[in-house]
């Protein structure tokens, strides 16, 4: 089956940048309604560069591989090329599997292609995704936490 | 009618004829018998693997009497039930009010007590929603009330911690609705209702306790006619959901002793759209109307209207007439699987062994934990799990790929889930076409799921 690819994981397994950290700029909370998956994420910022994304995620293989492969692609870059990565992985997720996804933006998350052919399981790869452009916008905004319930195709 | 009643015998004399040999599990060859008369059983899903459909709990598959029963009803007699004289009109009315007292003999009750609904979800809200209008009534001196629906500042609510999200947020809007409290009864480590907190929780302030029959988590019967006794005791109102209860086990509503029972078609080999509310005739009498509008009328005036009675009362509009027909094909379905229609004798039967088999199984393998009753004798046809490190969506996800239909998540009762300290479980849930050749098969996978992840 092509959902559980080795680099996914490997990512599961042993996330990158797994945990909370200080200092933060904004904080959201997400969560999957459908199954319960929750993702705690933090974005500190230097400027216009992300300079950590820390998160806690509870929940499957994938939404745990895709934060990991999250924090391994945005940190240390600029906000614009965030977003711009965020987009493609988007893009590339709800693509139901016309997208493979180009190796030089997303990396690693290439491994994630997929899930897009999964559409109970595209939810819990954008996850993080989306906890990380709330958090981009909170940040600019106020940095209050968030507590946000989003919807998406549904196993409920 | 005569079309009608043709028709519908066509339908139910092809299920198979079954000997009942005292309520034994199906043998192989009577359980390939069941098997061949569900078409969607003989698909293969994802690389060509064989269909293992284990999410009947969520909704069971279709026999081929109920589909050619709803064919038939719009090739021969569509119309709007309860509307216009002519024939066709006379013939969907004649085979709505069939099905009404097949389903009504089904779970032993009087066809007039007998409440279509769209879902089992719209039963328990009807019902939520009769407490509010009493209430209101009362408090605008509208209209009359019934006293047991009238909720009065201090009055309680009560569910339980394993209720499924539809009887369990239907009481909270009604507690928002009218300041009533919700309470509730947990659960217990082994996954039956804590009846030590009873006496506590049920108090003479207790309006309404509203319960299930089994757990579509757990699996756990709940100890129904004690509840009921005890909800009587203190003057309150006791509803069931009996989703899970009456599509797996001989359910007899009026002898369980409760006052109004919820049960959705869909579960049931019926269609989809068509749900039931069973209750008691003086009860179903002194509630409020739900939805309103065409044929729950009795006479209209530009002031003012009154109501016909139940079952009417509740139903609304132009109804699902054509499921209302395939559910009678699927009750006529189920009742045949027995000899002497002893049918729902045998479903429980086998499905209990295939439960036994599945519990069995599951208990040689130290990296599961089941959650409900350790023995199936208080267990209906659902073993909810979970897969040590390993979330449930990808339990599900690999079993899929064998081929193996499951249910992953929280299975719309979270807090349940929150009770027992995990996220998300996987259910396997039976029907009456099952195999312990799938049960093995579900065993088999959960090995790949653990090689996989490990």
């Amino acid at each position: 089956m092509d959902l559980y690819a080795e680099l996914i994981l490997e990512h599961a397994k042993r996330p990158q940048g797994a945990g909370l950290r200080e200092p933060f700029d904004a904080e959201v909370h997400h969560v999957n309604p459908t199954c319960g998956d929750e993702v705690t994420l933090r974005v500190d910022l230097d400027g216009d560069t992300v300079r950590d994304v820390s998160y806690d995620a509870l929940g499957c293989s994938i939404s745990r591989a895709s934060a990991s492969v999250l924090h391994g692609l945005v940190v240390g870059r600029e906000v614009p090329t965030g977003l711009a990565v965020q987009a493609a992985m988007r893009t590339m997720l709800t693509s139901r599997g016309t997208d493979a996804g180009d190796e030089d933006v997303l990396g690693d998350g290439i491994a994630l292609a997929g899930v897009s052919r999964y559409p109970a399981r595209v939810k819990c790869a954008l996850l993080p995704w989306m906890a990380f452009t709330d958090a981009l916008g909170r940040s600019a905004a106020s940095g209050t936490p968030s507590d946000v319930d989003y919807g998406g195709p549904t196993i409920r | 009618m005569r079309g009608y009643r043709a028709g519908m015998t066509l339908s139910s004399t092809s299920a198979p004829a079954l000997p009942a040999g005292g309520a034994q599990p199906f043998t192989d060859a009577e359980v390939a018998a069941v098997r061949a008369e569900f078409p969607i059983l003989a698909r293969t899903v994802r690389a060509g693997r064989p269909l293992v459909y284990l999410d009947s709990g969520a909704t069971s598959q279709k026999p081929r009497a109920v589909l050619d029963a709803e064919r038939a009803f719009y090739e021969r007699h569509n119309a709007a039930v309860h509307r216009g004289a002519h024939q066709l009109a006379e013939e969907a009315t004649d085979a709505y009010e069939a099905a009404r007292a097949a389903v009504a003999a089904f779970v032993g009750a009087a066809a007039d007590e007998l409440v279509f609904t769209k879902n089992a979800t719209e039963g328990l809200n009807l019902v939520a929603h009769a407490f509010s209008s009493a209430t209101a009534y009362r408090r605008l001196g509208t209209a009359e009330a019934d006293d047991r629906f009238v909720l009065r500042p201090g009055d309680e609510v009560v569910v339980t911690e394993m209720e499924h999200h539809a009887n369990l947020v239907p009481w909270q809007e009604l507690c928002r609705r009218t300041g009533a409290t919700l309470r509730w009864l947990g659960v217990t480590d082994d996954g039956h209702l804590d009846l030590a907190d009873l006496d506590r929780v049920l108090t003479p302030r207790t309006r309404v306790l509203a319960v299930t029959h089994v757990s579509n988590v757990l699996g756990t019967i709940t100890p129904v006619a004690e509840l009921a006794a005890a909800a009587h005791r203190v003057g309150a109102l006791l509803v069931l959901d009996a989703c899970q209860s009456v599509p797996h086990l001989p359910v007899h509503l009026p002898g369980l002793g409760v006052d109004l029972a919820a049960f959705s078609g869909h579960k049931m080999l019926g269609p989809s759209g068509v749900g039931l509310l069973w209750g008691r005739a003086e009860v179903l009498d002194a509630m409020p109307a739900f939805l309103t509008g065409g044929s729950m009328i009795e006479t209209v005036r530009m002031e003012g209207s009154t109501y016909a009675p139940a079952p009417q009362k509740f139903e609304a509009g132009v109804p699902m007439a054509a499921q209302a027909v395939g559910l009678h094909a699927a009750v006529d379905h189920l009742s045949a699987l027995g000899e002497g229609g002893t049918g729902m004798a045998r479903v429980e039967a086998h499905e209990r062994a295939l439960v036994a088999r599945l519990l069995a199984g599951l208990a040689e393998l130290p990296w599961v934990r089941v959650l409900g009753p350790a023995g199936t004798a208080e267990r209906g046809a659902v073993v909810s799990f979970v897969v040590e490190d390993v979330h449930a969506h990808d339990v599900g996800q690999v079993l899929d790929d064998d081929g193996i239909a499951v249910r992953v998540g929280h299975h719309c009762a979270w807090p349940l889930h929150r009770r027992f300290g995990v996220a998300a479980t996987t259910r396997v849930s039976f029907g009456p076409y099952n195999t312990t050749g799938e049960v093995d098969a579900v065993l088999a996978g959960l090995h790949r799921v653990r090689a996989v992840f490990a």
